[in-house]
């Protein structure tokens, strides 16, 4: 997902955070995005989420917009937003596919992104034919933090 | 260039806060949750660093006279230990920044301005004090600047350890008596500081200049004294959603260079029956442009806030419309619940009541004028 930052003030730009990247937690059974989004593969089913280092650049996440049921999906575009307080991140599709489900929950409680990213703050399933070029593993992923 | 940085940085970055670039500074934005800080400040108290201001202090016989001169208000007759909310104005009355006086000392000002603003306001004032026996003094990186705000920010000063009255100092104040927007001395270990009922979250708070050497200790001390009350680290996060709930403008978006004070609804700030010349003076009395917008503020349904830049349009105005308006700054209120803003518009447009839409990244959101403040404490 891609940050843009509403400002604080004028000078303000994108929080840089204390915490180092070997704090944020980089799940191992999962691929990732650079647009620090995450995909956990079951069968044909793909999970759709954003990272613990999205969710703490954005701050306290207070509205979340997601594609309908039974939408298609092409990668890299625009599908959803995820807005905090001060920030708007946009949700891109990590993959070509069908949104079989959508996380009502974190409709209704957006501060699941926040608390659970990688659980209960999951975004979408999608059911795709292939998976993508270019996904990341947790340690490449990791690498792109530091 | 280097970012400037406060002298309780390393307590920030001990309590694991992000930090942001603030005019120059490298500044806490939060600590841990943002909503969690701006509802302590609104129900207990938050305590802030904010010595990013910019403090100069303007001393001399003609003192007050410059600054009337220099300022949009008046200024010379302020009595010793009040303070005065005032902006400093280009020729043609634009904006440069907004200031807070203090008449801190029987012979001398405090003039606090925005950290953004700093170059800008010591380049006015040594221009425009040329002529008058004044001297003037950026005192911005001796001074830490600490604000304790919220309902609970009285019992929490009053329960600081070290921090005492002293009547020498005190200008006839205590903390308990003092008013709103005025300031007394106190010393903190021996050493004076100036505690002042001023702030910029719409609760009941007070905001202490203290050299920045003691600046670690004191917010030591009033960590310390406030855990009993709830006080909690807030960050500029929280500031900015908490001065937006209050109404109170943000320089660089309710206000600018190219605005009159009377636009931002701050025309009351400028009295011109009482002032001789000033700086702005000229185009202050010309006023505004024909049709020039004016700052309103705006409610919205839902959970989708408006962002500053974002346009503003009339009630089913087509896609190819002109816009009414532009926001200048907007938030899910997180005490209020539901999206606010604040917006220049056109003035036909500027009732209370009308129903204008939001264009939020292509989608139009209802949303109708309302008077500001959004939010006000109960007396």
């Amino acid at each position: 997902m891609t940050q843009h930052p509403t400002d604080i003030r004028p000078e303000t730009d994108l929080p840089t955070d204390n915490r180092k990247a070997t704090d944020m937690t980089v799940p191992a059974d999962r691929q990732y995005t650079t647009d620090h989004e995450w995909v956990l593969v079951e069968g044909d089913i793909a999970t759709v989420g954003i990272t613990d280092f999205a969710q703490d650049a954005l701050g306290d996440v207070v509205f979340v917009e997601l594609p309908a049921v039974g939408a298609t999906l092409a990668a890299g575009e625009q599908v959803g937003e995820v807005e905090s307080t001060k920030s708007v991140g946009e949700l891109f599709a990590p993959i070509d596919g069908e949104v079989v489900e959508i996380n009502d929950a974190v409709v209704e409680q957006p501060e699941l992104v926040n608390s659970d990213p990688y659980g209960a703050g999951w975004l979408v399933k999608v059911r795709f034919a292939a998976l993508p070029e270019g996904l990341l593993d947790p340690a490449a992923y990791e690498a792109t933090l530091s | 260039m280097s970012q400037r940085v406060s002298p309780l940085e390393p307590v920030h970055r001990a309590l694991g806060a992000s930090f942001t670039d603030f005019g120059g500074w490298e500044m806490p934005v939060r600590y841990g949750s943002d909503l969690a800080e701006h509802q302590a400040v609104r129900e207990r108290a938050g305590i802030f660093d904010i010595s990013h201001m910019a403090e100069f202090a303007v001393g001399g016989l003609d003192a007050g006279a410059f600054l009337d001169y220099a300022l949009a208000g008046k200024v010379s007759t302020l009595p010793l230990s009040k303070a005065k909310y005032s902006m400093i104005l280009a020729a043609d009355g634009g904006i440069l920044d907004d200031l807070i006086v203090y008449k801190n000392h029987p012979a001398e000002f405090l003039v606090v301005a925005n950290a953004g603003n700093r170059d800008v306001v010591a380049a006015a004032l040594a221009e425009r004090a040329a002529g008058f026996d004044v001297h003037v003094t950026d005192r911005t990186d001796e001074i830490a600047l600490i604000a304790v705000q919220g309902p609970r920010a009285l019992e929490i000063l009053e329960s600081t350890e070290g921090l005492h009255a002293d009547e020498l100092l005190a200008m006839g104040h205590t903390l308990e008596s003092l008013p709103y927007y005025a300031c007394m001395g106190m010393l903190y270990e021996g050493a004076a500081i100036l505690v002042a009922r001023t702030g910029y979250t719409g609760e009941d708070g007070f905001e202490l200049y203290v050299d920045r050497r003691d600046a670690v200790n004191l917010w030591n001390a009033l960590t310390a004294a406030g855990e009993a009350f709830g006080l909690a680290p807030a960050g500029l996060a929280a500031r900015d959603t908490l001065r937006l709930e209050a109404g109170m403008p943000l320089y660089g978006h309710e206000l600018g260079t190219g605005i009159l004070p009377v636009q931002a609804g701050l025309g009351r700030i400028v009295p011109l029956a009482t002032k001789g010349d000033f700086v702005g003076r000229a185009g202050i009395e010309a006023g505004p442009a024909e049709g020039a917008r004016v700052l309103v503020g705006l409610a919205a349904e839902g959970r989708r806030a408006a962002r500053a830049g974002y346009a503003v349009f009339a009630e089913g105005a087509a896609a190819d419309a002109e816009p009414v308006g532009e926001v200048t700054s907007g938030a899910l209120s997180p005490t209020l619940g539901h999206p606010i803003a604040m917006a220049f518009v056109a003035p036909e447009s500027a009732e209370p009541g009308t129903a204008l839409e939001l264009d939020v990244r292509g989608t139009r959101i209802p949303a109708h004028v309302v008077a500001l403040p959004f939010y006000s404490r109960a007396k």
